[in-house]
């Protein structure tokens, strides 16, 4: 028997790596359940001493408050003002999110732009709203701009006579006919652009004529909507000042108007540069391939420059359009009715704190796992297919 | 002239895109200067100056506040720029003067401007203070870089001897003054601070748990992680401001600063976690093999090797994070009540003199101009740091 052989005796458990991995993965778990639990037991003893309910219950009480400038019965139960509120939330999240890509696209190309003037009224608007508080910023829009700058009523102003402004709120053009409807040609629209472009992009590849998707696909969402438009005999209706308040048109209370407007600049300042980086990301060597081709500069950026530079905004962008539905429960700060909102009134009008508060935070989860989830699955159909 | 024509009206379109902005920017300089030097009825932050940046701190306390200040400035000037000069560095005096405008010059404005509103009688020996603070600790820097003796301490050593004194003062006004009476700018201030120190080294490890390859370990991390992130803030301060109390023992009765110290350190160490998890993420592998291969133990490893230099690859994410925490502390004012300077910037323009006079306009503008001033220097300075340490060179 040789020296070695001896030496490789079985290690001994207090050495052996596997058992320590076991260990200490039970002393942390021991550690969290420790604390959890304490925490548990605290709140069991706690509310057996205040008597307050735990659970969900109080969904079913009437909500004896309204919404404004909306229609809600107040005796209608707790969970419809839960549901209300959700939809508010998704109202000023939806609205924002686009209105925020938008103009955070516009503000990132313009601070790569070789006009001096373009960059640097870019560059300061960026540097002045990310640099200051979201609450603030909205305070600010709330109580400063709509409450006090825009006029009353009487004296709205009256741009184009397409708008009407004043501290009751904005009054826009819009669609005369049922939201449903709406939604149904916006989505049939859509469905027909996308169809159209995927079909001039494979007749492209099979022949090498030129595809010129977007174009196709703007001109189907343009026919189908104008096309169901027209069949269904829907106009457009202008908002007029009648009997202290406004007619006609979409009208957006102040709270929702100064949510969405300050949802927007904010956001707007980090997609901004969040695009700006990715067009810098973007390896120069593309740039310069696509000028050696003697492409134009407008060409270079729609097929060269921004897709792959879009392919590395995304993620970032996504995280900010979390960012976005998230901050929109600010617009309890300002009494929007969105969930937040409802949930803090509910509590003031005598529901459990804890319950509605969870029960708010689920959701708000909820909107986020489902965000990240197609956020993920349009990441994986764009991700660079590697070696 | 050809920088006109190149960079202002190189086509058409730029031309048109130049006059129209240059008619709206001149316009909105004008209106904002007029604002500021005209038409601004400023008495409202100079009767309320006291209240905006410290509420109703006792006064005999101030001193301590104030002293707090000047040790966190000194702290700053010493320990910043304290390692030795690279070659590149070393710059003309007419770029060190350039450079050091640009660092400088805005502090410097909000303090003469908080100068001019304060009266010079009551903001001169807080002034002298300061600038006496880092005075000191730039000699002292200087000490360090020049003598031999203090040359040869280890630089944690060093660092632990100079923050020393603003760690003091800090925890002597923490004990000394009713938490419940302070409010203003120092409010936020100090919450950012505390929960800075105290988020930072949960954060780290949160993210050394969800890089773990331990598998209960990294569950655990990983749904934190996601639950917090999934989480508004707001909602989080509302719930802590009034649930707390139910999972803490009742001998503790936390008070709201309390209550946003906890919530603000639970919610930014999720998100640390996930910018140092991007840095750990960042170290190439041979530097762990490399330490496997000396035959490290994987503690020394992780904090010797991998974790100094993950966490000195984010540095600009991280003080981003900060200085969002920064801005956020407005919200603890909206959701638990506590008197922070965005709040005050509210209520004083209900008091008699002010009220249904619009001052909300001077008032919040001061309030901006705080924080703007505060993030965007501390975004530069990350910029530079990030620079000064090579990432990306190294």
């Amino acid at each position: 028997m040789s020296p070695l052989t001896a030496v490789s005796a079985k290690t001994p458990p207090w050495r052996d790596i596997r058992v320590l991995r076991w260990l200490f993965q039970l002393v942390v778990l021991a550690i969290v359940v420790g604390i959890l639990y304490w925490l548990y037991s605290n709140y069991q003893v706690n509310i057996s001493k205040s008597k307050i309910p735990t659970d969900l219950r109080f969904l079913g009480n009437p909500a004896n408050f309204t919404f404004p400038g909306q229609e809600f019965d107040q005796s209608s139960p707790v969970r419809a003002a839960f549901v209300q509120g959700f939809y508010n939330t998704l109202r000023v999240a939806i609205a924002g999110i686009l209105l925020s890509i938008a103009l955070g696209t516009l503000i990132g190309m313009a601070r790569l732009s070789k006009n001096f003037l373009v960059r640097a009224v870019s560059t300061a608007y960026v540097e002045v709203i990310r640099n200051i508080p979201l609450l603030l910023l909205l305070t600010f829009m709330n109580l400063a701009v709509v409450l006090q700058t825009f006029p009353r009523i009487e004296d709205a102003w009256k741009p184009l006579d397409l708008f009407v402004v004043s501290n009751r709120g904005i009054a826009i053009p819009w669609f005369d006919g049922s939201t449903n409807t709406l939604l149904v040609v916006i989505a049939l629209s859509v469905v027909a652009a996308i169809s159209v472009g995927w079909w001039r992009t494979r007749r492209s590849d099979r022949t090498g004529r030129p595809a010129r998707s977007l174009s196709a696909s703007l001109l189907a969402f343009i026919v189908v909507s104008v096309g169901a438009w027209m069949a269904l005999g829907y106009s457009w209706t202008l908002p007029v000042v009648a009997d202290r308040g406004t007619e006609g048109g979409l009208r957006l209370d102040p709270s929702f108007f100064a949510l969405l407007v300050t949802l927007v600049i904010y956001t707007s300042s980090h997609i901004a540069e969040i695009v700006r980086g990715s067009i810098l990301a973007v390896p120069r060597g593309q740039g310069e391939a696509a000028d050696a081709l003697a492409l134009s500069h407008g060409t270079k950026m729609r097929l060269v420059i921004l897709p792959q530079a879009f392919r590395i905004a995304l993620p970032a962008i996504g995280n900010q359009a979390m960012n976005l539905i998230k901050n929109s429960s600010l617009g309890a700060a300002i009494s929007y009715f969105e969930l937040t909102q409802v949930a803090q009134i509910t509590v003031g009008n005598g529901s459990p704190a804890v319950p509605a508060f969870t029960l708010t935070l689920v959701v708000y989860l909820c909107i986020s796992l489902v965000t990240s989830l197609i956020l993920n699955l349009f990441n994986r159909r764009l991700a660079l297919v590697e070696r | 002239m050809s920088w006109i024509r190149h960079n202002l009206f190189r086509t058409w379109w730029d031309a048109v895109l130049t006059v129209a902005l240059g008619a709206v920017s001149v316009w909105a300089i004008s209106s904002l200067a007029e604002f500021v030097f005209v038409t601004g009825r400023w008495e409202i932050i100079e009767v309320n100056l006291k209240l905006m940046l410290v509420g109703r701190f006792p006064e005999q306390h101030l001193w301590l506040a104030s002293a707090s200040v000047m040790a966190i400035a000194g702290w700053m000037a010493a320990a910043f720029g304290s390692d030795p000069r690279r070659p590149e560095d070393v710059m003309s005096m007419k770029a060190k003067l350039w450079d050091t405008t640009q660092r400088f010059g805005l502090i410097v404005l909000l303090g003469v401007t908080l100068m001019m509103l304060a009266g010079l009688q009551e903001s001169l020996p807080v002034v002298a203070g300061i600038i006496g603070a880092i005075v000191a600790g730039r000699l002292l820097n200087l000490a360090r870089r020049r003598m031999s003796w203090l040359k040869s301490w280890p630089g944690i050593i060093w660092h632990l001897v100079v923050v020393s004194p603003a760690v003091v003062m800090v925890s002597l006004t923490l004990l000394n003054a009713d938490l419940e009476l302070w409010g203003g700018f120092l409010v936020n201030f100090y919450i950012a601070i505390i929960s800075i120190v105290l988020c930072f080294p949960l954060g780290v490890l949160l993210a050394l748990g969800r890089k773990s390859s331990l598998p209960i370990v990294r569950l655990i991390s990983t749904s934190y992680i996601e639950l917090i992130r999934g989480a508004p803030l707001f909602v989080l301060l509302l719930l802590a401001g009034v649930a707390l109390e139910f999972f803490v023992p009742p001998s503790i009765a936390p008070g709201s600063i309390f209550r946003a110290v906890t919530v603000f350190t639970l919610f930014t160490a999720a998100y640390l976690a996930e910018i140092v998890r991007g840095g750990l993420q960042s170290i190439p592998k041979g530097q762990l093999e490399a330490g496997k291969a000396l035959g490290l133990p994987a503690w020394k490893i992780t904090l010797m090797i991998t974790l100094p230099q993950a966490l000195r690859n984010v540095i600009p994410a991280q003080i981003g994070q900060f200085i969002s925490l920064f801005k956020d502390t407005t919200l603890a004012g909206a959701a638990l009540s506590i008197v922070e300077v965005l709040k005050v910037s509210e209520a004083i323009t209900k008091q008699d003199d002010f009220l249904g006079k619009g001052y909300i306009y001077e008032s919040l503008t001061f309030v901006a101009l705080l924080f703007w001033v505060g993030s965007y220097v501390m975004s530069r300075e990350s910029q530079r740091l990030e620079k000064k340490l090579g990432v990306g060179q190294r």
